[in-house]
């Protein structure tokens, strides 16, 4: 009996590999190697997003030992811009021209990939999965070689603001962002969602800058507004900043605080668990320190590559998860593209994922692109703290049907 | 200039005109941003090196310059070539401007005051009101400039040539202005003001004109980077910049014209080298350079040159 | 009115920070006549130090006055083997060296620490004093500090014949060797009390603003601006210059043209102070000889 099913199963292997036919490649592409190109700030104001390079170098490391992608070694070589664009336009140019990369990965920051988006797109190299929550990534119309990854911005704001709309139509709203094009591009989406209620609702709008040393009088203004309800459009160190001086100064709103800065080992411990309570966010992949997954068979895995690969990265950085999961999207890409790794085929099964998913991310977060669908994560789940772990509730949303 | 001088000069014009035919687009790119460097370099150094105004926020006249030549291509559709001077002129009235009141600053009083300069610029170029034409957090994307006349070079090989004339323009204006009266006059107030007033000496003009001729070339040399990298952004100015121009005159060598291309050499190349060396710490390979090189070279590549010249003069 | 106030409140906090690292800068100035752009990192770094104290079990105090002792040593040490072979190279390349040192430590804490932030703790209570919920428990001990350290660098200063010797040696280095000083060391101990005043500052912040490689990154401009407003060589004026920073800063922010601006208003408003009042508010007045 058994003897039968060997060639069927032969046959079967077969079948399931990706690609038949002959090998084609465009430059960085060969029998024994995939080059791939990223651009991240490992030096400079923005250094603590630099641990994303470092995991996505560690997560190739992982799978050249396994073998690599269909026989391939793959060379992911990083160059540190400093997060100042002019750097990046001349890491880019040197990825592209010099080192001869397949295609730029992961490059971080919304200045940074605008600098080079054009460049890119006339070069016709892709611009894979970038690092920034921009909502101008998705546009395969005009700039068919860019892609992005993680939900945008505005997306996010838009679901709070239903939210809002349904449970608390008469909010006054407080916001607080930082002064830059992610601050400003939460800020759009939340005045989009509410349309023409935005001028009534939002009684206060409050900026902070990078360099500030608190945001204390910030908060000090919002409750002094009146304001009932609280964006948090903040990073890690601000956002812990926010809800400790909110909870301290005795001001009790209804509190949103954006997925960027919603790590409970490295945002809400600091700011104190207990002063935490009550705040609602969106998540699309698991928290390393939120305790609900602490037996998690997928963030164990995660655990397991962090400890062999990259020992010195932190255990409670959700960016070693967002690297980890970003660099198993493009692992699949690169399996689909099979022999044929050309700059065309790599942008044509990027924009080909069905339902891909990796198990760092939430239960029924997923991920689907088309060639007019540039926007590979796009569902979330509202979720609200505890005083322990953060609780999912209602269900998994998506903003293409928003 | 001694003859062997104007050899030695003659034959670093022929490399650089030679080199963008033998190196990749990249590099050339990369030679171009050197240029760019050099004469920001220059304009600080006239300033710090040879009247003594220290400055630590050079990079909002670097991105001063760099604003005007991209608001006027994308909001007035001037030609690139155009925005140079135009960007000159406008850093040429601000930094006079700015030098009036800092008249009456100076060593550490005027360190801050530039300081907050360089800090207060970004978050000028973010501010909602102008946003209309600095396009805000965006920034703006402007165009590359193609070869005219069918001038048979690529895009990346005309932007060298073009930056190259006008940073030889710039050195060679600045090279007259320095080695006459007024480079004398200049010498004369950083080392001894009082001196020199009793002398005649105008100081009160000549440190404001310092001032405004030192933002002139940082500005002339922020148009040519917005032209070549195609692309400002507040993020592209931070004070970082600032410092980063205040190391490089340094490390050139103060107070001379070569060393803004040593200076610019380092800033170009040198953080690239930190970061082969390191991802863990690019910045603090890049320090220890720093540190190197001003423990080896205590008045920069330029005086260690000099130094080095006059010792073989001496031993026949 | 109310609001007026939290926000004073508010700014006193802040101004605090400032005042504490406008501390050490005064210290290494009257030390050695050159302002410190690594003074915050340096203070950083030592904070972190503390940090690795307290987690591995040392309580709070002790792991205080150690962090302040490692921070001295690190001080001395630091003039001793990277300050002192440029000691007669141009100003400006000492200056180049303090960047150096600047992004050294920063580029370090942040690989040898990572950069998501810490809690540090603070010994004062958790509860608000009095009733004022407009500033904590630990933003009023950590004003408490700082006033401490500054009538301890007063007395330093004014009453022992080693602050004297100090204020000497970096007025006029040559007289002072003249009358028996040793100059250099005057240097090292400079360097290694501003560290030490930093080191405590530092602990005092990180509470408020967490501990992370870039904490003293934005602080160091306001500190600079509050020592030279008071004038840098008056540690009270460097006090009094930080609050003064901290507050104006808030209500221009709060109150006059948003927050946008409010680091830009204050600073022109700080020079225009300096242009009426060269040497600060507190500052002595200098006369330059020809």
């Amino acid at each position: 009996m058994k003897r039968r099913f060997v060639p069927v199963a032969v046959l079967a292997a077969l079948l399931a590999m990706p690609v038949y036919g002959q090998k084609k490649y465009d430059p960085g592409a060969s029998d024994r190697e995939i080059k791939i190109g990223n651009t991240n700030p490992y030096s400079g104001p923005a250094s603590a997003y630099g641990t994303i390079g470092k995991t996505i170098a560690a997560y190739f490391n992982m799978v050249n030992e396994q073998g690599g992608i269909n026989g391939r070694k793959v060379t992911f070589i990083s160059y540190d811009d400093g997060y100042s664009p002019p750097k990046t336009v001349e890491m880019a140019r040197k990825l592209v021209e010099q080192d001869q990369v397949l295609f730029l990965f992961q490059t971080l920051g919304t200045p940074s990939n605008t600098a080079i988006h054009k460049y890119m797109n006339m070069r016709k190299v892709p611009q894979l999965h970038v690092a920034t929550g921009a909502t101008k990534w998705n546009d395969p119309k005009n700039f068919k070689w860019t892609m992005g990854w993680q939900p945008n911005y505005q997306d996010e704001a838009k679901i709070y603001v239903q939210y809002l709309l349904k449970n608390k139509p008469n909010a006054k709203i407080g916001v607080l962002y930082q002064n830059d094009d992610y601050g400003k591009d939460y800020l759009k989406g939340i005045k989009d969602g509410l349309g023409a209620k935005a001028k009534s609702m939002i009684v206060a709008e409050v900026s902070y800058e990078v360099a500030d040393p608190t945001v204390d009088s910030q908060i000090v203004q919002l409750q002094a507004s009146g304001a009932d309800t609280f964006f948090n459009i903040t990073t890690p160190k601000f956002a812990a900043q926010a809800i400790r001086k909110a909870y301290d100064i005795g001001w009790k709103p209804l509190h949103f605080l954006n997925n960027v800065s919603s790590q409970v080992g490295s945002v809400l411990k600091p700011a104190g668990l207990e002063k935490s309570i009550g705040l609602i966010t969106t998540q699309y992949i698991k928290d390393p320190t939120d305790r609900q997954w602490a037996n998690d068979a997928g963030m164990k895995k995660w655990e397991a590559f962090m400890k062999k690969y990259y020992p010195e990265g932190s255990l409670i950085d959700n960016s070693n998860v967002y690297g980890f999961t970003v660099a198993s999207t493009l692992h699949q890409v690169l399996k689909q593209c099979g022999n044929n790794l050309t700059r065309e085929n790599v942008m044509r099964q990027a924009a080909s994922l069905k339902g891909f998913k990796v198990d760092t991310m939430l239960p029924g977060v997923s991920i689907t692109t088309g060639p007019q669908d540039y926007a590979p994560i796009q569902s979330v789940q509202l979720a609200k703290f505890n005083g322990k772990e953060w609780e999912r509730f209602g269900k998994v949303l998506s903003s293409d049907k928003m | 200039m001694t003859k062997r001088n104007l050899l030695l000069l003659a034959l670093l014009l022929a490399v650089a005109c030679v080199l963008p035919f033998i190196v990749s687009d990249y590099r050339t790119f990369q030679l171009t941003l050197v240029l760019v460097y050099a004469t920001a370099l220059l304009g600080l150094n006239i300033l710090t090196g040879y009247n003594g105004q220290i400055s630590l926020g050079h990079g909002a006249f670097y991105a001063l310059g760099a604003y005007c030549a991209a608001i006027l291509m994308d909001q007035a559709g001037a030609p690139y070539w155009a925005t140079v001077p135009a960007a000159g002129a406008v850093c040429l009235v601000a930094g006079f401007l700015f030098g009036l009141p800092a008249l009456r600053l100076e060593g550490l009083y005027l360190a801050l005051a530039t300081f907050a300069l360089g800090v207060a610029m970004p978050q000028l170029l973010k501010y909602d009101h102008l946003a209309k034409w600095t396009g805000g957090v965006q920034g703006i994307v402007i165009p590359k400039p193609e070869a005219p006349f069918g001038l048979p070079l690529n895009a990346d090989q005309w932007l060298y040539f073009f930056t190259l004339a006008v940073t030889i323009v710039m050195f060679v204006l600045a090279w007259n202005l320095l080695r006459g009266r007024i480079g004398r006059a200049l010498v004369a107030i950083r080392d001894q003001h009082i001196a020199a007033e009793a002398m005649g000496i105008n100081s009160a003009i000549y440190k404001s004109a310092a001032f405004g001729v030192s933002a002139m070339y940082t500005g002339v040399a922020g148009a040519l980077s917005a032209i070549a990298i195609q692309y400002v952004a507040p993020d592209s100015f931070g004070i970082f910049v600032s410092i980063v121009f205040l190391v490089g005159i340094v490390v050139g060598g103060l107070a001379s014209i070569s060393g803004a291309l040593y200076g610019a050499l380092f800033i170009q190349f040198v953080p690239n080298i930190a970061d082969e060396i390191s991802k863990a710490a690019p910045w603090a390979i890049f320090g220890i350079f720093m540190i190197g090189f001003v423990y080896l070279m205590p008045t920069g590549v330029a005086g260690a040159t000099r130094l080095l010249l006059a010792k073989r003069r001496k031993s026949p | 009115m109310d609001a007026f106030l939290f926000q004073v409140l508010a700014g006193l906090a802040t101004g605090g920070i400032y005042a504490s690292l406008a501390l050490a800068l005064v210290m290494i100035y009257q030390a050695t006549h050159l302002v410190n752009f690594a003074q915050g990192e340096m203070a950083m770094f030592t904070t972190y130090i503390a940090w690795s104290l307290i987690n591995a079990g040392m309580p709070y105090w002790p792991a205080f006055l150690l962090t302040v002792g490692f921070a001295f040593v690190l001080g001395v040490l630091i003039e001793r083997i990277i300050i002192r072979p440029v000691e007669d190279a141009p100003v400006l390349a000492v200056v180049v060296v303090f960047i150096a040192l600047l992004v050294i430590l920063n580029s370090t804490a942040g690989w040898i620490y990572t950069y998501t932030i810490k809690s540090f703790p603070s010994p004062f209570p958790k509860e608000p004093l009095f009733g004022i919920r407009y500033m904590s428990a630990h933003e009023i001990g950590a004003i408490c500090v700082t006033l401490v350290v500054l009538s301890l660098l007063y007395a330093f200063f004014r009453f022992t014949p080693l602050g004297l010797a100090m204020r000497a040696a970096a007025q006029n280095a040559q007289s002072s060797r003249l009358v028996g000083i040793r100059v250099g060391w005057m240097l090292a101990l400079g360097w290694g009390l501003a560290a030490a005043v930093g080191a405590v500052a530092g602990m005092m912040v990180a509470p408020i603003v967490y501990l992370d490689p870039n904490m003293m990154g934005g602080i160091l401009l306001y500190a600079f601006a509050a020592a030279l407003l008071g004038g840098i060589d008056s540690p009270m004026g460097a006090v009094i210059g930080g609050f003064a920073v901290g507050v104006l800063e808030n209500v221009l922010g709060a109150f006059v043209i948003g927050n946008e601006l409010k680091l830009t208003v204050a600073l022109v408003l700080i020079i225009g102070v300096l242009l009426v009042r060269p040497s600060g508010i507190f500052g002595k007045v200098h006369v330059t000889r020809v």
